[in-house]
């Protein structure tokens, strides 16, 4: 049953991703993306952590999927975009994906074989992540938030309209 | 149980794939989606790492990924917002000025 679940969702990760590559919609890329972070989510729960696969919905399928698609719905290009001419750019990038992928598994091989043997116990209960939030993470934790006021603050000068101009 | 080099293989392939995306695709709104992949990417396998380790400290660094992910995301997009009223366009060849 977990086989089957994993190999479900890491299917429709990349699944969604790879058609992401290939469409060229924006608004269809958008709704890919949140079939993908979905799948991601539910990942996360197999990996013993409900709180942050519940995090992963609420703020990344949920409330950064809907910015990008007001973005799209605001931008609004009739005629979409023309396609590309250049083809070579396309199969350079494969071949630089497939020496990347390589090069990543070699160099995390040898932390494979100490996986195997690690000891899993249950872990990763919402309130122990809670507690570890507002304890040792309590500096970090605040900070964040003073960055999140201070970015969307930020987000809505920038896009306002100047009165005169 | 699902071994856990499973899941950290996923989180290569889903980074790579995020960097072709990026690299293959023309338009910023894309451009932007593909660097939100390869975060996610990255928090695959902080948790997968925190799993093998049984420590929630990789759990709450993913938290504060994401939190600063959703900031940077805001900021990103009224970027973009600003660049296509100002050009007209949001394909990347396009911008070749860095004074507006």
């Amino acid at each position: 049953m977990g086989y089957f679940l994993f190999f479900l969702l890491a299917f429709l990760c990349v699944g969604s991703v790879v058609a992401m590559i290939i469409i060229r919609d924006q608004a269809y890329n958008a709704l890919l993306l949140v079939l993908a972070f979905a799948a991601m989510g539910g990942l996360f729960g197999l990996l013993d952590a409900p709180f942050i696969a519940v995090v992963q919905i609420i703020i990344y399928a949920g409330a950064i999927l809907v910015l990008f698609i007001f973005v799209i719905m605001m931008i609004n290009l009739r005629r979409g975009l023309p396609p590309e001419k250049k083809k070579w750019t396309l199969y350079l990038s494969l071949a630089l994906a497939v020496i990347l992928v390589v090069e990543l598994a070699l160099s995390i091989k040898g932390a494979f074989s100490v996986f195997e043997s690690a000891s899993l116990e249950k872990m990763g209960s919402p309130t122990e992540l809670g507690r570890l939030l507002f304890t040792k993470y309590l500096y970090p934790f605040e900070i964040t938030s003073i960055l999140i006021i201070a970015a969307l603050v930020g987000a809505i000068v920038l896009v306002k309209k100047r009165e005169k101009e | 149980m699902i071994p856990l080099s499973y899941f950290l293989g996923l989180s290569i392939v889903l980074f790579v794939l995020g960097a072709v995306a990026f690299f293959v695709k023309k338009d910023l709104i894309t451009m932007f989606m593909s660097i939100e992949i390869m975060f996610n990417a990255g928090n695959l396998a902080f948790i997968t790492l925190a799993r093998a380790a049984n420590s929630l400290d990789g759990q709450v660094i993913v938290f504060f990924i994401i939190t600063v992910a959703a900031a940077e995301a805001a900021v990103g997009l009224a970027i973009i917002l600003l660049i296509f009223r100002q050009k007209k366009t949001i394909k990347s060849e396009d911008m070749r000025l860095m004074k507006g």
